[in-house]
Protein backbone atom coordinates (compact mmCIF):
# COMPACT_ATOMS: atom_id res chain seq x y z
CA UNK A 1 0.00 0.00 0.00
CA UNK A 2 3.33 2.23 0.31
CA UNK A 3 3.18 3.62 -3.07
CA UNK A 4 -1.06 4.86 -2.64
CA UNK A 5 -0.06 6.55 0.33
CA UNK A 6 2.95 8.94 -1.29
CA UNK A 7 0.53 10.21 -3.36
CA UNK A 8 -1.39 12.89 -1.69
CA UNK A 9 -3.81 13.29 -4.79
CA UNK A 10 -5.38 10.94 -6.92
CA UNK A 11 -7.33 11.63 -10.19
CA UNK A 12 -9.06 8.66 -12.11
CA UNK A 13 -10.19 9.42 -15.29
CA UNK A 14 -12.36 12.27 -14.65
CA UNK A 15 -14.61 14.04 -16.96
CA UNK A 16 -16.64 16.82 -16.67
CA UNK A 17 -19.26 18.11 -18.94
CA UNK A 18 -20.60 21.70 -18.99
CA UNK A 19 -24.40 21.61 -20.45
CA UNK A 20 -27.56 19.88 -19.99
CA UNK A 21 -27.10 16.78 -22.36
CA UNK A 22 -24.15 15.10 -19.70
CA UNK A 23 -24.86 11.58 -20.89
CA UNK A 24 -25.21 12.04 -24.78
CA UNK A 25 -21.52 14.08 -24.32
CA UNK A 26 -20.00 10.99 -22.57
CA UNK A 27 -21.24 8.42 -24.64
CA UNK A 28 -19.57 10.93 -27.89
CA UNK A 29 -16.20 11.37 -25.76
CA UNK A 30 -16.06 7.28 -25.11
CA UNK A 31 -16.51 7.38 -28.99
CA UNK A 32 -13.36 9.10 -29.14
CA UNK A 33 -15.13 12.56 -30.58
CA UNK A 34 -13.05 15.98 -30.19
CA UNK A 35 -13.76 18.62 -28.05
CA UNK A 36 -14.83 20.81 -30.80
CA UNK A 37 -16.86 17.77 -32.62
CA UNK A 38 -19.01 17.63 -29.46
CA UNK A 39 -19.52 21.05 -29.44
CA UNK A 40 -20.89 21.54 -32.70
CA UNK A 41 -22.96 18.75 -32.10
CA UNK A 42 -24.13 18.74 -28.87
CA UNK A 43 -23.73 22.62 -27.80
CA UNK A 44 -22.33 21.17 -24.52
CA UNK A 45 -18.30 22.20 -23.41
CA UNK A 46 -16.20 19.52 -22.29
CA UNK A 47 -14.02 21.32 -19.32
CA UNK A 48 -12.28 18.41 -18.74
CA UNK A 49 -11.90 14.73 -20.88
CA UNK A 50 -10.93 11.33 -18.91
CA UNK A 51 -7.77 12.96 -17.36
CA UNK A 52 -6.07 11.12 -14.92
CA UNK A 53 -3.11 12.08 -12.90
CA UNK A 54 -1.19 11.72 -9.34
CA UNK A 55 0.20 14.29 -6.92
CA UNK A 56 2.94 13.48 -4.95
CA UNK A 57 2.78 14.68 -1.09
CA UNK A 58 5.15 17.67 -0.58
CA UNK A 59 6.21 18.86 -3.94
CA UNK A 60 4.71 21.82 -6.00
CA UNK A 61 2.89 20.37 -8.90
CA UNK A 62 2.39 22.78 -11.77
CA UNK A 63 -0.60 22.54 -14.50
CA UNK A 64 -0.34 24.25 -17.75
CA UNK A 65 -2.20 25.60 -20.54
CA UNK A 66 -3.23 28.04 -22.78
CA UNK A 67 -6.60 29.64 -21.47
CA UNK A 68 -9.90 27.27 -21.76
CA UNK A 69 -7.94 24.25 -21.73
CA UNK A 70 -9.77 23.61 -18.41
CA UNK A 71 -6.70 23.91 -15.53
CA UNK A 72 -9.06 26.03 -13.38
CA UNK A 73 -12.00 23.72 -13.92
CA UNK A 74 -9.42 20.83 -13.23
CA UNK A 75 -8.13 22.88 -10.09
CA UNK A 76 -12.01 23.17 -8.67
CA UNK A 77 -12.64 19.57 -8.98
CA UNK A 78 -9.66 19.04 -6.16
CA UNK A 79 -11.88 20.73 -3.53
CA UNK A 80 -15.18 19.95 -5.02
CA UNK A 81 -16.30 23.51 -6.00
CA UNK A 82 -17.00 21.99 -9.45
CA UNK A 83 -18.22 18.19 -9.86
CA UNK A 84 -17.03 15.86 -12.00
CA UNK A 85 -19.71 14.37 -13.99
CA UNK A 86 -18.11 11.02 -14.16
CA UNK A 87 -15.04 9.63 -12.56
CA UNK A 88 -12.84 9.72 -8.96
CA UNK A 89 -10.91 12.00 -6.92
CA UNK A 90 -8.76 10.85 -4.16
CA UNK A 91 -7.03 13.12 -1.71
CA UNK A 92 -5.31 10.19 1.53
CA UNK A 93 -6.44 7.54 -0.52
CA UNK A 94 -10.34 8.45 0.61
CA UNK A 95 -12.26 9.42 -2.50
CA UNK A 96 -13.94 12.69 -1.61
CA UNK A 97 -16.35 12.76 -4.25
CA UNK A 98 -18.30 10.08 -1.94
CA UNK A 99 -18.29 12.94 1.00
CA UNK A 100 -21.87 14.55 1.75
CA UNK A 101 -22.01 17.90 2.76
CA UNK A 102 -21.06 18.72 6.59
CA UNK A 103 -17.94 16.13 5.39
CA UNK A 104 -17.50 18.14 2.43
CA UNK A 105 -17.55 21.39 4.73
CA UNK A 106 -14.55 19.16 7.11
CA UNK A 107 -12.28 18.24 4.22
CA UNK A 108 -12.35 21.97 3.14
CA UNK A 109 -11.71 23.50 6.75
CA UNK A 110 -9.08 20.87 7.77
CA UNK A 111 -6.97 19.61 4.62
CA UNK A 112 -7.74 21.80 1.48
CA UNK A 113 -7.16 25.84 1.09
CA UNK A 114 -7.14 27.77 -1.96
CA UNK A 115 -5.33 31.16 -3.42
CA UNK A 116 -7.57 32.63 -6.53
CA UNK A 117 -6.35 35.01 -9.03
CA UNK A 118 -8.95 37.73 -8.07
CA UNK A 119 -8.18 37.03 -4.43
CA UNK A 120 -11.69 36.46 -3.44
CA UNK A 121 -10.97 38.81 -0.33
CA UNK A 122 -13.85 39.84 1.72
CA UNK A 123 -14.03 43.98 0.93
CA UNK A 124 -15.88 44.84 4.23
CA UNK A 125 -13.27 42.76 6.19
CA UNK A 126 -9.94 44.25 7.60
CA UNK A 127 -6.78 42.27 6.37
CA UNK A 128 -6.58 40.70 9.95
CA UNK A 129 -10.25 39.17 9.89
CA UNK A 130 -9.45 38.36 6.41
CA UNK A 131 -6.63 35.76 7.16
CA UNK A 132 -8.42 34.74 10.27
CA UNK A 133 -11.67 33.50 7.92
CA UNK A 134 -10.27 30.07 7.40
CA UNK A 135 -9.82 29.74 11.48
CA UNK A 136 -12.97 31.55 12.27
CA UNK A 137 -15.47 29.66 9.54
CA UNK A 138 -14.13 25.92 11.21
CA UNK A 139 -14.75 27.95 15.07
CA UNK A 140 -11.40 28.49 16.47
CA UNK A 141 -11.76 30.93 19.41
CA UNK A 142 -10.83 34.77 19.07
CA UNK A 143 -7.55 34.55 20.51
CA UNK A 144 -6.71 31.32 18.33
CA UNK A 145 -7.26 33.36 15.19
CA UNK A 146 -5.56 36.37 15.71
CA UNK A 147 -2.40 34.80 17.21
CA UNK A 148 -2.52 32.48 13.77
CA UNK A 149 -3.56 35.69 11.97
CA UNK A 150 -0.76 38.00 13.10
CA UNK A 151 2.14 34.92 12.49
CA UNK A 152 1.13 34.37 9.07
CA UNK A 153 0.51 38.17 8.12
CA UNK A 154 4.27 38.79 9.07
CA UNK A 155 5.47 35.66 7.35
CA UNK A 156 4.18 37.26 4.11
CA UNK A 157 5.50 40.26 5.21
CA UNK A 158 2.12 42.55 6.11
CA UNK A 159 2.84 43.30 9.44
CA UNK A 160 1.11 46.98 10.44
CA UNK A 161 -1.16 46.34 7.57
CA UNK A 162 -3.93 44.42 10.30
CA UNK A 163 -6.38 47.13 10.20
CA UNK A 164 -6.05 48.28 6.91
CA UNK A 165 -9.13 47.22 4.49
CA UNK A 166 -8.65 45.37 1.09
CA UNK A 167 -9.81 48.44 -0.87
CA UNK A 168 -6.39 50.35 0.27
CA UNK A 169 -3.39 47.67 -0.62
CA UNK A 170 -2.26 47.20 -3.83
CA UNK A 171 -2.18 44.29 -6.10
CA UNK A 172 0.73 42.33 -4.79
CA UNK A 173 -0.39 43.44 -1.28
CA UNK A 174 -3.93 41.57 -2.35
CA UNK A 175 -2.70 38.79 -2.79
CA UNK A 176 -0.13 38.13 -0.12
CA UNK A 177 -3.59 37.96 2.16
CA UNK A 178 -4.99 35.58 0.14
CA UNK A 179 -1.67 33.48 0.61
CA UNK A 180 -1.58 34.41 4.02
CA UNK A 181 -5.51 33.29 4.41
CA UNK A 182 -4.46 29.98 2.86
CA UNK A 183 -1.55 29.06 5.22
CA UNK A 184 -3.28 30.44 8.14
CA UNK A 185 -5.46 27.04 8.15
CA UNK A 186 -2.58 25.26 7.67
CA UNK A 187 -3.99 22.59 5.74
CA UNK A 188 -1.64 20.12 3.98
CA UNK A 189 -2.54 20.80 0.38
CA UNK A 190 -3.17 24.63 -1.21
CA UNK A 191 -4.28 25.32 -4.57
CA UNK A 192 -3.50 28.14 -5.96
CA UNK A 193 -5.40 28.98 -9.09
CA UNK A 194 -3.41 31.28 -11.37
CA UNK A 195 -2.38 32.79 -8.40
CA UNK A 196 0.03 35.69 -9.57
CA UNK A 197 -1.22 36.00 -12.87
CA UNK A 198 -3.05 39.48 -12.02
CA UNK A 199 0.36 40.76 -10.59
CA UNK A 200 2.73 42.68 -12.61
CA UNK A 201 6.20 40.83 -13.60
CA UNK A 202 8.31 41.86 -10.65
CA UNK A 203 5.95 41.74 -7.70
CA UNK A 204 5.28 38.10 -9.69
CA UNK A 205 8.76 37.09 -9.05
CA UNK A 206 9.28 38.42 -6.05
CA UNK A 207 5.79 36.33 -5.17
CA UNK A 208 7.18 33.03 -6.36
CA UNK A 209 10.19 33.48 -4.12
CA UNK A 210 8.03 34.47 -1.16
CA UNK A 211 6.40 31.38 -2.36
CA UNK A 212 9.63 28.85 -3.00
CA UNK A 213 10.71 30.10 0.14
CA UNK A 214 7.98 29.00 2.55
CA UNK A 215 7.63 25.55 0.66
CA UNK A 216 11.38 25.14 1.99
CA UNK A 217 10.22 24.90 5.41
CA UNK A 218 6.19 24.18 5.08
CA UNK A 219 6.66 21.33 2.34
CA UNK A 220 3.23 21.48 1.59
CA UNK A 221 1.57 20.22 -0.72
CA UNK A 222 0.53 22.71 -3.49
CA UNK A 223 -1.30 22.78 -6.90
CA UNK A 224 -0.27 25.68 -8.82
CA UNK A 225 -2.16 26.70 -12.43
CA UNK A 226 -0.69 28.85 -14.60
CA UNK A 227 -0.31 30.16 -18.24
CA UNK A 228 3.40 30.89 -18.05
CA UNK A 229 5.95 28.13 -18.44
CA UNK A 230 8.41 30.58 -16.74
CA UNK A 231 6.47 30.52 -13.55
CA UNK A 232 5.72 26.76 -14.21
CA UNK A 233 9.68 26.27 -14.67
CA UNK A 234 10.63 28.12 -11.48
CA UNK A 235 8.80 26.84 -8.88
CA UNK A 236 7.49 23.53 -10.37
CA UNK A 237 8.93 19.87 -9.24
CA UNK A 238 6.34 18.70 -11.62
CA UNK A 239 4.36 19.92 -14.35
CA UNK A 240 1.55 18.87 -16.44
CA UNK A 241 0.14 20.07 -19.50
CA UNK A 242 -3.06 20.22 -20.37
CA UNK A 243 -4.78 20.95 -24.08
CA UNK A 244 -8.70 20.92 -24.49
CA UNK A 245 -9.33 19.47 -20.92
CA UNK A 246 -6.87 16.32 -21.99
CA UNK A 247 -3.75 15.73 -20.29
CA UNK A 248 -0.79 15.95 -23.12
CA UNK A 249 2.50 15.25 -20.52
CA UNK A 250 3.25 15.20 -17.18
CA UNK A 251 6.78 15.54 -16.16
CA UNK A 252 10.20 17.35 -14.40
CA UNK A 253 10.66 20.91 -16.05
CA UNK A 254 13.70 18.97 -17.66
CA UNK A 255 12.26 16.67 -19.01
CA UNK A 256 9.16 18.63 -20.63
CA UNK A 257 12.37 20.93 -21.55
CA UNK A 258 14.39 18.45 -23.21
CA UNK A 259 11.45 16.20 -24.59
CA UNK A 260 8.18 17.79 -25.25
CA UNK A 261 5.38 15.21 -26.38
CA UNK A 262 4.00 17.17 -29.46
CA UNK A 263 3.72 20.35 -30.85
CA UNK A 264 1.77 22.34 -27.96
CA UNK A 265 4.19 21.65 -25.35
CA UNK A 266 6.46 22.00 -28.29
CA UNK A 267 5.44 25.53 -28.41
CA UNK A 268 5.92 26.86 -25.07
CA UNK A 269 8.95 25.47 -25.04
CA UNK A 270 10.57 27.47 -28.16
CA UNK A 271 8.64 30.71 -26.53
CA UNK A 272 10.87 30.13 -23.52
CA UNK A 273 14.15 29.23 -25.23
CA UNK A 274 13.22 32.30 -27.29
CA UNK A 275 13.05 34.51 -24.39
CA UNK A 276 16.24 33.42 -23.19
CA UNK A 277 17.96 34.10 -25.98
CA UNK B 1 -67.64 45.41 -31.25
CA UNK B 2 -65.79 42.21 -29.75
CA UNK B 3 -67.72 38.96 -30.30
CA UNK B 4 -70.30 38.21 -27.42
CA UNK B 5 -69.46 34.43 -27.63
CA UNK B 6 -65.73 34.94 -26.60
CA UNK B 7 -66.12 37.27 -23.53
CA UNK B 8 -65.59 35.64 -20.42
CA UNK B 9 -65.59 37.03 -16.62
CA UNK B 10 -63.98 36.46 -13.66
CA UNK B 11 -65.58 38.63 -11.38
CA UNK B 12 -68.25 36.33 -10.30
CA UNK B 13 -66.07 33.72 -9.36
CA UNK B 14 -63.38 36.74 -7.37
CA UNK B 15 -66.83 37.67 -5.49
CA UNK B 16 -68.09 34.31 -4.63
CA UNK B 17 -64.40 33.64 -3.52
CA UNK B 18 -63.64 36.55 -1.14
CA UNK B 19 -67.78 35.80 0.08
CA UNK B 20 -66.38 32.55 1.36
CA UNK B 21 -63.17 33.94 2.61
CA UNK B 22 -64.70 36.60 4.54
CA UNK B 23 -67.50 34.35 5.72
CA UNK B 24 -65.23 31.42 7.23
CA UNK B 25 -61.76 33.11 8.27
CA UNK B 26 -63.22 36.10 8.94
CA UNK B 27 -62.63 35.47 12.59
CA UNK B 28 -58.46 34.56 11.80
CA UNK B 29 -58.67 38.19 10.39
CA UNK B 30 -60.01 39.89 12.67
CA UNK B 31 -57.50 38.59 15.54
CA UNK B 32 -54.50 39.28 13.10
CA UNK B 33 -56.06 43.08 12.59
CA UNK B 34 -56.37 43.26 16.45
CA UNK B 35 -53.21 42.43 17.03
CA UNK B 36 -52.04 44.97 14.35
CA UNK B 37 -54.18 47.78 15.42
CA UNK B 38 -52.72 46.93 19.05
CA UNK B 39 -49.21 47.27 17.73
CA UNK B 40 -49.74 50.44 15.69
CA UNK B 41 -51.83 52.02 18.68
CA UNK B 42 -48.96 51.84 21.27
CA UNK B 43 -46.61 52.92 18.75
CA UNK B 44 -48.34 56.11 18.19
CA UNK B 45 -49.34 56.50 21.86
CA UNK B 46 -45.47 56.62 22.68
CA UNK B 47 -44.23 58.46 19.38
CA UNK B 48 -47.62 61.31 20.14
CA UNK B 49 -46.36 61.48 24.27
CA UNK B 50 -42.86 61.81 23.99
CA UNK B 51 -41.98 65.82 24.25
CA UNK B 52 -41.38 67.53 20.84
CA UNK B 53 -37.89 68.34 21.59
CA UNK B 54 -36.93 64.61 22.95
CA UNK B 55 -38.35 63.65 19.33
CA UNK B 56 -36.33 66.21 17.65
CA UNK B 57 -32.98 65.20 19.82
CA UNK B 58 -33.59 62.16 18.82
CA UNK B 59 -34.30 62.17 15.44
CA UNK B 60 -30.95 64.44 15.55
CA UNK B 61 -28.56 61.98 16.94
CA UNK B 62 -30.02 59.30 14.99
CA UNK B 63 -29.46 61.89 11.74
CA UNK B 64 -25.97 62.64 13.20
CA UNK B 65 -25.18 58.59 13.40
CA UNK B 66 -26.18 58.50 9.72
CA UNK B 67 -24.82 61.09 7.93
CA UNK B 68 -21.60 62.77 10.34
CA UNK B 69 -22.70 65.99 9.07
CA UNK B 70 -23.72 68.75 11.11
CA UNK B 71 -24.98 70.40 7.97
CA UNK B 72 -27.34 67.66 6.87
CA UNK B 73 -28.30 66.93 10.80
CA UNK B 74 -29.39 70.68 11.53
CA UNK B 75 -31.42 70.54 7.99
CA UNK B 76 -32.82 67.57 9.13
CA UNK B 77 -34.24 68.97 12.75
CA UNK B 78 -34.74 72.01 11.03
CA UNK B 79 -37.28 70.69 8.82
CA UNK B 80 -39.15 68.76 11.29
CA UNK B 81 -39.41 71.53 13.27
CA UNK B 82 -41.32 73.75 10.62
CA UNK B 83 -43.62 71.06 10.46
CA UNK B 84 -44.38 71.15 13.95
CA UNK B 85 -44.42 75.05 13.58
CA UNK B 86 -47.33 74.81 11.16
CA UNK B 87 -49.25 72.85 13.64
CA UNK B 88 -49.01 69.58 12.03
CA UNK B 89 -46.53 68.01 14.77
CA UNK B 90 -49.46 65.77 15.78
CA UNK B 91 -50.29 64.43 12.61
CA UNK B 92 -46.80 63.78 11.48
CA UNK B 93 -46.37 61.55 14.75
CA UNK B 94 -49.28 59.52 13.38
CA UNK B 95 -48.18 59.44 9.96
CA UNK B 96 -44.87 58.39 10.82
CA UNK B 97 -46.32 55.50 13.46
CA UNK B 98 -48.17 54.07 10.33
CA UNK B 99 -45.63 54.55 8.33
CA UNK B 100 -42.97 52.55 10.73
CA UNK B 101 -44.70 49.86 10.85
CA UNK B 102 -46.08 49.23 7.24
CA UNK B 103 -41.76 49.59 6.37
CA UNK B 104 -41.30 47.03 9.72
CA UNK B 105 -43.81 44.31 8.31
CA UNK B 106 -42.24 45.35 4.40
CA UNK B 107 -38.50 44.52 6.00
CA UNK B 108 -39.50 41.33 7.85
CA UNK B 109 -41.68 40.33 4.58
CA UNK B 110 -38.91 41.64 2.40
CA UNK B 111 -35.94 40.65 2.68
CA UNK B 112 -36.32 36.94 3.39
CA UNK B 113 -38.37 36.86 -0.26
CA UNK B 114 -35.79 38.48 -1.02
CA UNK B 115 -33.04 36.01 -0.22
CA UNK B 116 -35.05 33.26 -1.56
CA UNK B 117 -35.62 34.80 -4.59
CA UNK B 118 -31.60 34.93 -4.89
CA UNK B 119 -31.64 31.55 -4.29
CA UNK B 120 -33.72 29.87 -6.30
CA UNK B 121 -34.48 31.09 -10.15
CA UNK B 122 -37.69 29.20 -10.39
CA UNK B 123 -38.87 30.96 -7.29
CA UNK B 124 -37.57 34.49 -8.76
CA UNK B 125 -39.77 33.38 -12.27
CA UNK B 126 -42.97 33.35 -10.49
CA UNK B 127 -42.21 36.21 -7.57
CA UNK B 128 -41.06 38.84 -10.45
CA UNK B 129 -44.51 39.15 -11.84
CA UNK B 130 -46.21 38.82 -8.84
CA UNK B 131 -44.02 41.92 -7.99
CA UNK B 132 -45.38 44.04 -10.90
CA UNK B 133 -48.87 43.14 -10.07
CA UNK B 134 -48.79 44.74 -6.80
CA UNK B 135 -46.77 47.74 -7.67
CA UNK B 136 -49.15 48.50 -10.70
CA UNK B 137 -52.62 47.31 -9.97
CA UNK B 138 -54.54 50.61 -8.42
CA UNK B 139 -54.50 49.91 -4.62
CA UNK B 140 -58.36 50.71 -4.75
CA UNK B 141 -58.69 47.36 -6.40
CA UNK B 142 -57.22 45.15 -3.08
CA UNK B 143 -58.53 47.75 -1.00
CA UNK B 144 -61.87 46.33 -1.13
CA UNK B 145 -61.43 42.48 -0.34
CA UNK B 146 -58.89 44.09 2.64
CA UNK B 147 -62.12 46.50 3.71
CA UNK B 148 -63.93 43.31 3.66
CA UNK B 149 -61.70 41.20 5.90
CA UNK B 150 -60.38 44.14 8.02
CA UNK B 151 -62.34 47.16 8.07
CA UNK B 152 -61.78 50.42 8.10
CA UNK B 153 -58.91 51.77 9.50
CA UNK B 154 -55.33 51.69 10.13
CA UNK B 155 -54.68 48.16 9.70
CA UNK B 156 -56.23 47.86 5.93
CA UNK B 157 -54.04 51.14 5.25
CA UNK B 158 -51.23 49.52 6.33
CA UNK B 159 -52.10 46.06 4.05
CA UNK B 160 -52.24 48.54 1.16
CA UNK B 161 -49.16 50.32 2.15
CA UNK B 162 -47.11 47.11 2.46
CA UNK B 163 -48.14 45.23 -0.87
CA UNK B 164 -47.57 48.62 -2.70
CA UNK B 165 -43.52 49.30 -0.99
CA UNK B 166 -42.60 46.00 -0.53
CA UNK B 167 -41.84 45.21 -4.28
CA UNK B 168 -38.80 47.76 -4.07
CA UNK B 169 -36.98 45.76 -1.13
CA UNK B 170 -37.62 42.44 -2.28
CA UNK B 171 -35.98 43.49 -5.90
CA UNK B 172 -32.82 44.96 -4.39
CA UNK B 173 -32.26 42.54 -1.88
CA UNK B 174 -32.14 39.65 -4.48
CA UNK B 175 -29.97 41.97 -6.99
CA UNK B 176 -27.87 42.69 -3.97
CA UNK B 177 -27.25 39.08 -3.17
CA UNK B 178 -26.43 37.97 -6.71
CA UNK B 179 -24.44 41.18 -7.73
CA UNK B 180 -22.17 39.60 -4.68
CA UNK B 181 -18.60 39.23 -6.26
CA UNK B 182 -18.66 35.42 -7.26
CA UNK B 183 -15.12 34.69 -6.26
CA UNK B 184 -15.45 35.77 -2.95
CA UNK B 185 -18.72 33.58 -2.71
CA UNK B 186 -16.09 30.80 -4.35
CA UNK B 187 -13.50 31.66 -1.85
CA UNK B 188 -15.64 31.38 1.15
CA UNK B 189 -16.69 28.33 -0.09
CA UNK B 190 -13.34 26.89 -0.57
CA UNK B 191 -13.01 27.55 2.97
CA UNK B 192 -15.34 25.29 4.06
CA UNK B 193 -18.23 28.13 5.36
CA UNK B 194 -21.63 26.52 6.05
CA UNK B 195 -24.86 28.38 4.04
CA UNK B 196 -25.71 30.55 7.46
CA UNK B 197 -21.90 31.78 7.47
CA UNK B 198 -21.75 32.54 3.98
CA UNK B 199 -24.93 34.36 4.35
CA UNK B 200 -25.06 36.43 7.23
CA UNK B 201 -21.13 36.73 7.11
CA UNK B 202 -20.74 37.55 3.91
CA UNK B 203 -23.70 37.97 1.60
CA UNK B 204 -26.13 39.87 3.53
CA UNK B 205 -23.21 42.65 4.56
CA UNK B 206 -22.36 43.18 0.83
CA UNK B 207 -25.31 43.58 -0.19
CA UNK B 208 -26.13 46.08 2.55
CA UNK B 209 -25.96 48.76 0.36
CA UNK B 210 -28.25 47.26 -2.04
CA UNK B 211 -30.68 46.24 0.71
CA UNK B 212 -30.70 49.94 2.31
CA UNK B 213 -31.50 51.13 -1.19
CA UNK B 214 -34.81 48.82 -1.09
CA UNK B 215 -35.82 50.09 2.55
CA UNK B 216 -35.50 53.36 0.83
CA UNK B 217 -37.57 52.87 -1.73
CA UNK B 218 -39.91 51.45 0.51
CA UNK B 219 -40.14 53.87 2.76
CA UNK B 220 -40.67 56.42 0.17
CA UNK B 221 -43.12 54.32 -1.84
CA UNK B 222 -45.10 53.62 2.05
CA UNK B 223 -45.73 57.81 2.47
CA UNK B 224 -46.68 58.14 -1.02
CA UNK B 225 -49.79 55.67 0.07
CA UNK B 226 -50.52 58.32 3.38
CA UNK B 227 -52.74 59.69 1.50
CA UNK B 228 -55.30 56.91 -0.15
CA UNK B 229 -54.51 55.11 3.99
CA UNK B 230 -56.28 58.49 5.09
CA UNK B 231 -59.33 57.67 2.60
CA UNK B 232 -59.96 54.42 4.36
CA UNK B 233 -59.92 56.02 7.88
CA UNK B 234 -56.22 56.11 8.79
CA UNK B 235 -55.33 59.50 10.69
CA UNK B 236 -52.25 61.52 10.08
CA UNK B 237 -50.69 64.09 7.39
CA UNK B 238 -52.70 62.71 4.66
CA UNK B 239 -56.12 63.52 6.32
CA UNK B 240 -55.12 67.14 6.03
CA UNK B 241 -54.40 66.52 2.45
CA UNK B 242 -57.97 65.02 2.09
CA UNK B 243 -60.00 67.85 3.93
CA UNK B 244 -57.73 70.81 1.63
CA UNK B 245 -58.95 68.98 -1.20
CA UNK B 246 -63.04 68.21 -0.51
CA UNK B 247 -63.21 71.84 0.90
CA UNK B 248 -60.95 73.22 -1.70
CA UNK B 249 -58.93 74.72 0.63
CA UNK B 250 -56.04 74.58 -1.12
CA UNK B 251 -53.55 76.51 1.72
CA UNK B 252 -54.27 73.50 4.02
CA UNK B 253 -53.66 70.95 1.36
CA UNK B 254 -50.47 72.31 0.77
CA UNK B 255 -49.34 72.55 4.30
CA UNK B 256 -49.83 68.68 4.96
CA UNK B 257 -48.67 68.45 1.29
CA UNK B 258 -44.99 69.63 2.16
CA UNK B 259 -45.26 68.00 5.98
CA UNK B 260 -45.50 64.39 4.13
CA UNK B 261 -42.72 65.37 1.75
CA UNK B 262 -40.70 66.61 4.42
CA UNK B 263 -41.12 64.01 6.52
CA UNK B 264 -40.17 61.80 3.24
CA UNK B 265 -36.68 63.87 2.60
CA UNK B 266 -35.78 63.32 6.16
CA UNK B 267 -36.33 59.33 6.22
CA UNK B 268 -34.74 59.35 2.73
CA UNK B 269 -31.62 61.06 4.17
CA UNK B 270 -31.15 59.08 6.96
CA UNK B 271 -31.44 55.38 5.25
CA UNK B 272 -29.48 56.93 2.34
CA UNK B 273 -26.76 57.41 4.96
CA UNK B 274 -27.02 54.57 6.71
CA UNK B 275 -26.86 52.53 2.61
CA UNK B 276 -22.99 54.02 2.12
CA UNK B 277 -20.74 51.83 2.77
CA UNK B 278 -17.49 52.71 4.93
CA UNK B 279 -14.39 50.83 5.28
CA UNK B 280 -12.49 53.31 2.74
CA UNK B 281 -14.59 51.82 0.10
CA UNK B 282 -15.06 55.16 -1.17
CA UNK B 283 -11.34 55.87 -2.54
Amino acid sequence: MTPVALDKIEVRNVFKVFGSREKEVMTLLREGLKKEQVLAQTGCVVGVNDLSLSIRAGEVFVIMGLSGSGKSTLVRHLNRLIDPTSGQILVDGENILDYDMPALRQFRRHKISMVFQGFGLLPHRNVLENVAYGLKVRGESKGQCNERARHWISMVGLQGYEQAFVQQLSGGMRQRVGLARALATDTDIILMDEAFSALDPLIRAEMQDQLLELQRTLEKTIVFITHDLDEALRIGNRIAMLKDGQLIQVGTPQEILLSPADDYVERFVQRHRARLI
Amino acid sequence: MFPENLTFSIAGWVNDGVDALVSNYGDVFRHISDTLLWAIINLETLLRLTPWWLMLAIVGAIGWHATRKILSTLLIVGLLFLVGAVGLWDKLMQTLALMMVATVISVLLGIPLGILAARSNRLRAVMMPLLDIMQTMPSFVYLIPVLMLFGLGKVPAIFATVIYAVPPLIRLTDLGLRQVDREVMEAINAFGANPWQQLFGVQLPLAMPSIMAGINQTTMMALSMVVIASMIGARGLGEDVLVGIQTLNVGKGLEAGLAIVILAVVIDRITQAYGRTRHGEQK
